[in-house]
This record gives structure tokens, sequence and C-alpha cells, in this order.
């Protein structure tokens, strides 16, 4: 009896967890580390930001060189986000997947949003 | 929950200043510790080229250094010093310091974006080229500015409102903005309606100015939020927060009209989420002023007792911010003949005075919640109860008004799809129960009760870039105003770099109070004429105005130094207004429905600049051509210039470490003439003149601060000594039917001088 008690818990604490990953968050913070300067690149960056559907909130500091995001993640992900950020010049990582800007791209920038290119 | 993403949305329920606070307090000048350490650095443009004979110097001037052929320079290092560097054909570039590593410069040519830190003091009155409305923030330093005392007179510096000469009777300034008195200005206390009703005209003199954080100054229709009232602008003033204030604060004053204030701020953390402060305020003046030598007081005898009591929680994991106020007020005034005597001569004709009493308990609470992670959603709730209470007579004219409201107002923000499309949505109740007693030659009864119920939505649309749009709507349902509509819309459009143009319409719609907001007349043998036309408040119409604004604003650079013109233009059209016409007959004044036009234009051109380090000019020439259909004809509103200059000088040295600093303030204005209303069917000596003649004011400050904890200040107000020449009509007949005090258009006392300190304890 105890045994079968046990059993019905594990499984449906399995059926709860499953369920939880499958759950995506409607609110997910997601932080891009995306290379840029100046005021003009956190407009640019944050506007290609925007366009991907389901970008809630787009945020660029210089300081940390990092695009804070809020994103539906039933909608987008951080990939999307990050190939739009790349199009329109500005190199992107999340820890070890990194997307750069076409050079050509980058090199049409503004001399000012000629930030540092690592390598 | 990180603190950026609780104050953006605490924003949009009004308690951002909790957080601007401590931005300020960060930005604000730091101990600066000096070491042996020499920092080291390169300087180059943007095409990696070196730079030389730049000029590298810490924003107290302490040290400076040149930058050699290769760029390089060397300087002492200072711990938190903000290092500039300029040089011709370079915008200025600001760095603080944190620590002493080798630093590398890349200055950018003249006319190039963007992002650079420009070096400028923190002005204290400012504008954001990114409000979308046509908003000012007048921060506590500018409060300073003003001699005294309380919320009406902190606009003495600042060119938007204008500050009227106090009139006899009260003591207390009257403000205007776009040429409107305050009934048609909204004034709220942290976004609760606070000046209206019962205290519509005395409302801003029980706000002692040493509780006031900042002042938002918003000219045109403003936001849905807030009400339907606001006609000509909305005053929003924020008072100190407990959670940021400081333990101690004493400020005592004394001016040669024998006025003296103190002013006691205490401050407890009682947890790391509660805090509490306790404000009181005293004033009193002491002598009776007769400089004129008219027979009767230049301002008022009296006393204020004023006391609050705050508490706070923030709570910034959980997202919640609260506060819970409770504030008492006693207020007396005497007024009138020099040897008038309350104990024997009140309400009888042994000699004309008059005595003015106010009771006041506000109590009101508010909560902020910001959802877990979404820091673009939160809810906000506000509510107030206030009673007010005054009695008061004038001769033997008589006016009691006891006023209890109660105010209510949900606000719920979020965003449709992403934060460029942001929406405040909410319901509001208002409950105003008047009981109002008239004695003027019998006796009037007005008790009434006024309540509103509505729903709003405003929703802002920012691409981020260089436009954005407000559109707001309520409804609103009120027993005497009927169901209405109030659609207001701004538009800011950046159309180039540094300049903001912006444009708004909106409706306004309010009940006219017309003894509580014209009770000054009472003052006067004028007989109060009330032309019922069956209407639902004292049987006439409701006012209702549109208001159309167009602001533009640029800022650049003239001969290096910053340089801002702002010229604006608004205009205010009655459908229906309350006309107080004292232009009939000198014996009367007459209420009663527009019938034809009233509308007011208003222009007004500003330039801003800073002439050299810590010394700025802000200067104005205002226009306003204000016109109503009397019964009379169609006349300019009396009693206003219809040009005015305003000039303001500011100069402070150079900040101490220790805080010590000097601070020396001059304001000028100057006053076209106006016109004075008709006199002519009074006896040939009591009648004045069409217009008056144009004057002007000179108003002086100077502080010294020894330190961070303390401080003294001395001032003059109308240094220059101009005086009306005469202020009060058949006064040597008071109970006559000659008698006026009310024609006030300048200073009744004259020079008057003043002096202060100030204490805090950090």
């Amino acid at each position: 009896m105890k045994h079968w008690i046990l059993t019905v818990l594990t499984v449906v604490g399995f059926a709860l967890s499953t369920h939880a990953q499958e759950k995506k968050n409607k609110n997910a913070k997601v932080d891009i580390e995306v290379l840029g300067n100046c005021d003009m690149c956190k407009k640019r960056i944050e506007k290609a930001a925007y366009t991907v559907k389901g970008v809630k909130s787009a945020e660029w500091h210089a300081e940390d060189q990092t695009l804070h995001l809020i994103i539906d993640e039933n909608r987008t992900n951080s990939k999307n986000i990050q190939e739009a950020v790349a199009n329109a010049g500005h190199d992107t990582k999340i820890g070890e997947s990194s997307i750069k800007a076409p050079n050509e791209t980058y090199n049409n920038l503004h001399h000012c949003c000629m930030y540092d290119r690592a390598e | 929950m990180n603190f950026k993403h609780i104050s953006l949305a605490i924003n949009l329920i009004g308690i951002t200043p909790l957080f601007a606070q401590v931005k300020d307090s960060i930005s604000s000048p730091i101990e600066i510790k000096i070491s042996e350490v020499l920092l080291r650095g390169k300087i180059t443009n943007t095409f990696n080229q070196s730079l030389e004979n730049v000029i590298v110097q810490y924003d107290d001037l302490s040290f400076e250094a040149v930058s050699n052929i290769d760029g390089s320079f060397e300087i002492p290092y200072k711990e938190n010093g903000n290092l500039t560097f300029y040089i011709e054909e370079y915008e200025p570039h600001q760095i603080t310091l944190s620590n002493s590593d080798f630093v590398f410069i890349k200055l950018e040519p003249i006319g190039d974006l963007d992002e650079i830190v420009i070096r400028t003091n923190r002005r204290s009155t400012s504008r954001n080229n990114k409000d979308n409305l046509n908003t000012q923030t007048m921060s506590s330093n500018e409060l300073l500015k003003a001699a005294c005392c309380n919320l009406a007179e902190s606009f003495e510096t600042n060119p938007s409102i204008d500050v009227n000469f106090s009139d006899a009777i009260t003591g207390s300034k009257q403000i205007k903005m776009l040429g409107l008195t305050s009934p048609y200005i909204l004034i709220a206390e942290e976004n609760i309606p606070s000046v209206r009703g019962a205290s519509q005209a005395y409302g801003l003199s029980f706000v002692p100015g040493t509780w006031v954080e900042s002042i938002q100054v918003t000219k045109g229709a403003g936001s849905v939020v807030n009400g339907y009232e606001s006609i000509s602008g909305q005053i929003n003033y924020e008072l100190l927060k407990p959670a940021t204030d400081i333990p101690f604060y004493l400020n005592l004053y004394g001016s040669t009209d024998s006025r003296y204030e103190i002013n006691t701020h205490l401050n407890e953390k009682v947890s790391d989420k509660w805090s509490t402060s306790l404000f009181i305020h005293g004033n009193k003046r002491v002598k009776k002023n007769d400089m004129n030598h008219d027979g009767f007081l230049d301002n008022p005898l009296g006393s204020q007792l004023n006391v609050m009591n705050r508490w706070q929680y923030l709570n910034q994991e959980k997202g919640i911010v609260a506060f819970l106020s409770a504030r008492a007020m006693v207020d007396e005034k005497q007024t009138g003949e020099v040897d008038f005597d309350p104990t024997t001569d009140k309400l009888t004709t042994n000699s004309w005075g008059s005595e003015l009493n106010t009771k006041k308990i506000d109590l009101s609470s508010k909560i902020g919640y910001v959802f877990p992670d979404m820091p673009f959603q939160s809810i906000g709730w506000q509510n107030a109860f206030n009673y007010h209470e005054q009695e008061s007579y004038f001769g033997l004219n008589q006016y009691d008004i006891t006023q209890r409201s109660f105010y209510s107002n949900l606000v719920f923000n979020s965003i449709i799809q992403n934060t460029k499309n942001k929406f405040a949505a909410g319901l509001s109740f208002t409950y105003d129960n008047y009981s109002e007693y008239v004695y003027n030659f019998n006796a009037q009864n007005y008790d009434r009760i006024d309540q509103s119920y509505g729903a709003f939505f405003e929703y802002t649309y920012d691409n981020l870039d260089n436009f954005a749009l407000v559109a707001g709507v309520r409804a609103d349902n009120s027993n005497r105003l009927g169901a209405f509509v109030t659609p207001r819309i701004h538009l800011r459009y950046n159309p180039w770099e540094d300049a903001v143009l912006r444009a708004s319409v909106g409706r306004g719609k309010r009940l006219a109070n017309i003894f509580a907001e014209n009770q000054y007349l009472f003052a006067s043998s004028r007989d109060f004429l009330i032309n019922n036309s069956g209407g639902k408040a004292y049987g006439m119409n409701p006012e209702i105005a549109w208001n159309y604004g167009l602001s533009f604003s640029q800022t650049f650079r003239l001969f290096t130094r910053e340089a801002q013109i702002i010229a604006d233009f608004y205009r205010t059209d009655f459908q229906n207004q309350i006309v107080v016409d004292i232009d009939q007959s000198a014996k009367n004044v007459a209420f009663y429905n527009l019938d034809g036009k009233s509308f007011a234009n208003s222009f007004q051109l500003e330039f801003n600049y800073n002439l050299a380090t810590h010394f700025n000019l802000r200067s104005a020439y205002k226009y306003y051509d204000i016109q109503t259909d009397y019964q009379k004809g169609r006349l300019e509103r009396p009693l206003q210039a219809k040009h005015r200059v305003f000039a303001n000088l500011e100069y402070q040295t150079h900040l101490q470490d220790n805080g010590a600093q000097w601070k020396f303030d001059v304001t000028w204005n100057w006053l076209g003439k106006q016109r004075l209303p008709y006199t002519g069917d009074l006896s040939a000596n009591n009648q004045l003149a069409d217009y008056t003649k144009p004057f002007s004011t000179f108003n002086a400050q100077i502080t010294k601060v020894f330190s961070d904890t303390f401080e003294i200040y001395i001032g003059g107000e109308n240094i220059s000594n101009y005086q009306q020449d005469r202020v009060i009509l058949g006064a040597e007949n008071p109970f006559g039917n000659e008698f006026d005090s009310t024609i006030v258009y300048g200073s009744i006392f004259g020079k008057m001088y003043y002096a202060g300190l100030r204490f805090k304890i950090k």
C-alpha cells in the first residue's frame, strides 16, 4: 500500500514537473551581452530588439554592455533577438553562443558606434 | 526586482521623487579624498589620433593638467573626482574616477552624436527633453531661493507662474498660470488633489515650504489621471519621503515685517522597511504694521501651527511602497484697522476688522505594488480624507465654510505588447460635503453635497527616439456636472538634436466655488449679486474650457556655454465661465454665466544661459491677452499685466569638501500697466485711474553654507521699495458704501528684509 502511494506521488510529481517545464514564462528575464558605445547604439539596439514579437521590454546599458530584456517565451526566444540585434550591426553573446554582426553592416555604422570587436 | 524597475513603475502613481531623491544624493558631491597616487591616461579622437593640449580638470578646479603631444597626461588621483576633458572643436567629456587605472579617453568632434556627459551643474529647475508633457521640475534647491515660507511663495523664481502680491486681509499670495488664477490649476499633493474647494484661495499657504521635496509644474491640460478639473495647468508637489529624509532638520526665520517661523523635521528609520517623519511648523506675526499710514494693517497678525506625521513602508524585494500621512493645522489671522480689537469690536461698527480662522485635518494613504518579473506593470491606490473648517468675518460680512471630502483613485499601469505602448487605466471617486454660510447684507446658506465617480484611460506611445503621444480620456458622472467626457492629447516631437516641440489639447470642467474663490471681495462694501439661472452650482452652470498649447525648446551652445530658448503659446477658450464682474459698479460684484466669449492667450519667451561656471541667467518675457465678455462689453481681465519681464541670476561659489559654499540669487520682475476695475460710481476722491503704472521689483538672497549641517541666509524682497500708492478706498468710512480694500496690484508693505538659518543632522 505504502509503496503504491509512493508510486502515485512520484508519478504525479513527475507529471507536475514536466508540466512546469512545458509551461513557458510569459515574463522571462533575459540578458544578452551586446557591444556598443553611445546613445545612437542604444537606440539602434533597442529598436532592433523591439522588432521581435514577444519582446516586452528592452533596455541596453553602455556601462555593462548588456541588453536587459523581458520576453514572452511562448512567442520568441533569446536567439531570435540575438539575430535581430546582430543584423542591426551589434555583436551579441549569451554565455558561449555568440552571434556576430555581418562585417558589412558593422562597417556601415556611424563612426561613433564603431565599438571594439573582440579578436 | 531591481531598484530601477520599481522606480519605473511607481513613477506612474506619483511616487517617483522618492527614487529621484536617491539618485540626487548619489550624484551630489561626495567628499573627495586626495591621495598621492597619480592618474595616467591617454586622449585620442574617434580616429585614434592623439590629441595634444587637452585641458584635464577636476570639476572643483583643484587640479589641472594638459595633455602632451602623444595625448598622454598625468594628474593627482582623487577618489570619486569628476574629471573633465576639453579642447576646442571637441565636445567636453567628463568621467567620474573610481580607481587610478590608466584611462583611455576618446573625444568626439562637436556636432557629432551624443552620449557625452556635458559639464554643467544640475539646475535647480529643469525640463526633460523626453518628457511628453510641458513639465518643469523645481527641486528643493529652487524652493530655498524664496524668502519664505510656504508653497505659494516658492514660485517667485519660476517664470511660468506669476505670484501676486499678498492681499491685506490674509497676507497670502495667490498664483496665476497662463494668466488664470489658481482655481483653474489642478494643485495636487503627491498626485492627490489638495488645493480645492474650501481651500482653493489660500490652500497653498497651508503647505510649509520646507516640507516640499520638489514641484512639478505642467502647462496646459495635463494628464487625465488626476481628474477633470485642470484647465490652465497642473502643479504637483512632492513632500519629503520618510525613507530618504535626514534625521533632523531645523529652520528658523524672522523678517522685518515681524513674521517668525520655525520648522522642525524629525525622521526615524524604524526598521529596514518602515520609516517615519514628523514635521512641525509654526509661524507668527506679532506686530501690527502700517507702513503706508492708511490706518489699516498692511499684513495680518496671525499664527499657524501645522503638524504632520508620515509613515512609509518600502519593500524593494516585493515591489511594495506605501505611505500613511496624518496632518492637523490651525491657522488664525486678524487684520483691519490698526486699533481694531476683536474682543470688543467684532461684528460691530466700532472699527473695521477681520478675523479668519482655519482648521484642517488631512489623512491619506497610498499604496503601490509592482508585479514581480513585470517592472512595467503596477497598481497604485490612493485615498484621502480632508476636513477643512474656516470661520471668518470681514467687517460685517461673515463667511463660514466647512468641507468634508473623500477622494479615492485606483490606477493600473501596464503595457500593450511592449514598453513602447504603455497605458494607465483606473477609477476615481470624489465626495465633498460643504456647509457654507454667508452673511452679506443678508444671511444665506449654501449647504450641499458634490460627488462624482469616473473611469480613465491614458495611452502613451513612445517610439524611443523622437516622437511620443499621450492620449487620455476620462468619463465621469457627477451629481452637479452631469455625465461627461474629458479628452486630452499631448504630443512630443524632437525634430533635431536638443530640440523639443510639444503640443497639447484638452478639456477641463469644474464647479466654481464662488465664495471660497473670491472671498477677498468680502473685505469691501460690495454687494454680492448672484445671477441665478437655474443651474446646479449657486444657480449657475459648470465652467468648461478647452486649452490648446504649443511649445518649442532648443538647447544650444553659445560661446561654448549652454543656452536654452523656450517659446510657449497657450490659449484657453471658455465655453462657460462664472464671470466675476467688478466692473458694473464699484459697489457690487456680480456673478453670472458667461454670455459670449472669454479667452486667455499667453505667450512666453524664455532664455536661459550659463554665463560662467556656477553663474546662471534665467529670463522671460510674458504676454497675456485675457478678455471676457462682461455685461458691459468685452474687457481685459482687471489687475492683470499684459506684459511682464522676469530675470533671475544665480551664482554659487565652488562647493568645498565639507559642503561649504556661498549662494547668491537676484530676481527682477517688471509688470506692465494693469487695468483697474471700474470706480466711476464712487465719489471723486475714491476714483482710480483706468490703468496702473508699470513698475518693477527686486528680490535678492545670500546664503552662506558653512558645512553640510549648518547654513544661514539673509535676503530682501521688494528692495527698491515699490509701494502701491493707495490700497483702501473709502478708508475714512469703512462701513459706508464706498469701502474697498481688495484692489491690490502691488506691494502694500514695501521693502522687507529677512534672515534665517538651517541646521541639519545627516
